[in-house]
């Protein structure tokens, strides 16, 4: 059930009830969501955060879902570290959400000076202090911006919780899991689905095998899982993918082609099978279950939905109560247009009665869930000194939905007797490349080109596909 | 070179590349414990398509997901033009 006005996130899980029956099960320690009446993650210091802008930078994830479930309502912002955030972009971050004290499960954290800095452990102290607060909680997710330097989307609960269906009673509790990690949008919709829904939560963790994992949930009894179409494609390959016999699974993030659907219908015969469209910014948009690639044409037009969706200049735009409220720092960049509609950049089009994702504006490459843009690749390119222009495109892939590859215009071009040279500039490229940004990023291929199309705007072409 | 090879080339190649600790390459090797990730994989996949000129897994929608090294390049000997 999605909180009502100014509930907390824990008075909501304990209305939620069964508290005693129900668990958050990490890779290395769980805890039943009853341990948490009369203990505290927080070690007895949760008064210390009343009131402050609190980083949660936590390795474990089990651990921030404690954090988060003591905190909202008791401080004023939590801003949630994701596990891969390059520590040179923490200062920014800090800075830009005014972050007074951080909460961590590492001894120390490299973050520079801060207020306070809280300890946060899966071994319970007693509660010292009212769960309760009077703060409108604002969470802020991170993500990837055009320069490498993450955008701060401010939420709250409720536009977390916006698209959490509470009339579905569950006759048996639900037993969840994602493969995301919880503090990314579509893992925290797994988590707030989870807690608000009466049910329970299996945690991936990023130290483990696919194989592993899955044979952790089916130990469990999963009943409900997601992931992106990555992370199914790599689950499928698994050996273990017949260890749990989900009832409910749900793919997000990432295009959902046809056979990726196929795929998963085929394993999990028993299952229903959604594909939803969300993003941090533009929150949940709809998921569909007839097990089609797309979506029907008829969600743009449902009178009085919750969600409504329209599509202009090629790309799908949503204006709901779900999606996030303001960016956080970034002056004079709207998250929505003036009528409240989020533009999600994915390009769609239309086939009959159904619209498919075809894309991203602006070139944005979606590698197994992760966004890339490509300026940021490019610019690193572009550093060496024999390269006078690149593009970074998108290329499919059957495995990460797709791959970034880049076309490079040398400034002299060696002459085809210099082939050795060649492979010499391209490693001297690549390994630019793996040295500025993260593993996803780097190009798969380059290819040497003479020239690139240039459009009348002066920019380089850029194709959504 | 055979299809084999350049698949056994293209994992040795990529593992090195992305300083990853390659297992034996056994046809029984289950891929997610051959020491490669999703991203490596997904290189390969690419690479192979360059140098073989099929993508078995988009050509056959059906195709199930290879397990094992053993199903990975049976893949790709059913598939080659």
């Amino acid at each position: 059930m999605p909180p009502r006005d100014g509930r907390s996130l824990w008075d909501a899980v304990r209305a939620a009830g069964a508290l005693a029956e129900r668990a958050l099960w990490g890779a290395e320690a769980s805890v039943r969501l009853g341990e948490l009446v009369g203990g505290s993650s927080l070690g007895g210091r949760l008064e210390e955060l009343r009131g402050r802008s609190v980083l949660v930078a936590t390795r474990d994830q089990l651990t921030a879902a404690l954090a988060l479930l003591e905190l909202d309502g008791v401080a004023r912002r939590l801003v949630l570290c994701p596990p891969d955030l390059p520590r040179k972009v923490v200062p920014f971050v800090m800075a830009t959400a005014a972050v007074d004290a951080v909460v961590s499960d590492r001894a120390a954290l490299e973050a520079g000076s801060v207020g306070t800095l809280v300890t946060c452990s899966a071994r319970l102290a007693p509660a010292d202090s009212e769960r309760a607060g009077p703060h409108h909680t604002e969470w802020i997710l991170l993500t990837s911006g055009t320069t490498g330097v993450p955008k701060l989307v401010v939420h709250t609960l409720a536009s977390l919780a916006g698209a959490i269906n509470g009339d579905r009673v569950q006759t048996v509790p639900a037993v969840w899991s994602t493969f995301y990690d919880i503090r990314r949008y579509g893992g925290l919709q797994i988590l707030l689905r989870a807690l608000l829904g009466g049910g329970s939560l299996v945690l991936s963790s990023a130290a483990e095998s696919t194989g592993d994992f899955l044979i952790r949930a089916g130990a469990r009894g999963v009943t409900h899982i997601s992931g992106t179409p990555s992370h199914w494609r790599r689950a499928l390959m698994s050996p273990s993918a017949h260890r749990i016999a989900p009832h409910y699974v749900r793919l997000s993030g990432e295009i959902a082609d046809q056979a990726i659907l196929d795929h998963v219908r085929a394993c999990y015969p028993g299952a229903r099978i959604a594909h939803a469209f969300a993003s941090t910014e533009a929150g949940v948009g709809f998921a569909v279950e007839d097990g089609l690639a797309g979506f029907p044409a008829s969600l743009l037009t449902q009178r009085g939905a919750e969600v409504e969706l329209k599509v202009e200049e090629g790309s799908l735009r949503i204006r709901s109560a779900r999606t996030g409220i303001r960016y956080l720092g970034s002056p004079g960049e709207p998250l929505a247009d003036r009528d409240g509609f989020v533009d999600t950049g994915d390009i769609v089009e239309l086939r009959g009665a159904r619209y498919h994702f075809v894309g991203r504006r602006g070139g944005i490459i979606n590698v197994g869930g992760l966004k890339v843009h490509p300026e940021e690749v490019e610019a690193v390119i572009n550093g060496h000194p024999q390269v006078q222009m690149s593009v970074v495109r998108t290329r499919k892939n059957a495995i990460t939905g797709a791959l970034v590859v880049a076309d490079v215009v040398l400034r002299t071009a060696p002459d085809s007797a210099e082939t050795g040279r060649v492979a010499e500039l391209e490693r001297e490229i690549l390994q630019r490349c793996r040295d500025a940004l993260s593993r996803h990023k780097v190009p798969a291929a380059i290819r040497f080109v003479r020239f690139l199309g240039v459009a009348g705007t002066g920019k380089v072409v850029r194709q959504h596909a | 070179m055979s299809v084999r090879a350049s698949v056994l080339a293209q994992f040795e190649r990529v593992a090195q590349e992305q300083k990853k600790t390659l297992a034996p390459l056994t046809d029984d090797l289950v891929l997610l414990e051959s020491g490669l990730d999703s991203l490596c994989l997904a290189v390969i996949v690419a690479q192979l398509e360059d140098a073989l000129g099929v993508d078995p897994f988009s050509a056959a929608e059906d195709a199930e997901f290879p397990v094992t090294l053993g199903d990975f390049i049976e893949l790709y000997e059913h598939a080659a033009p």
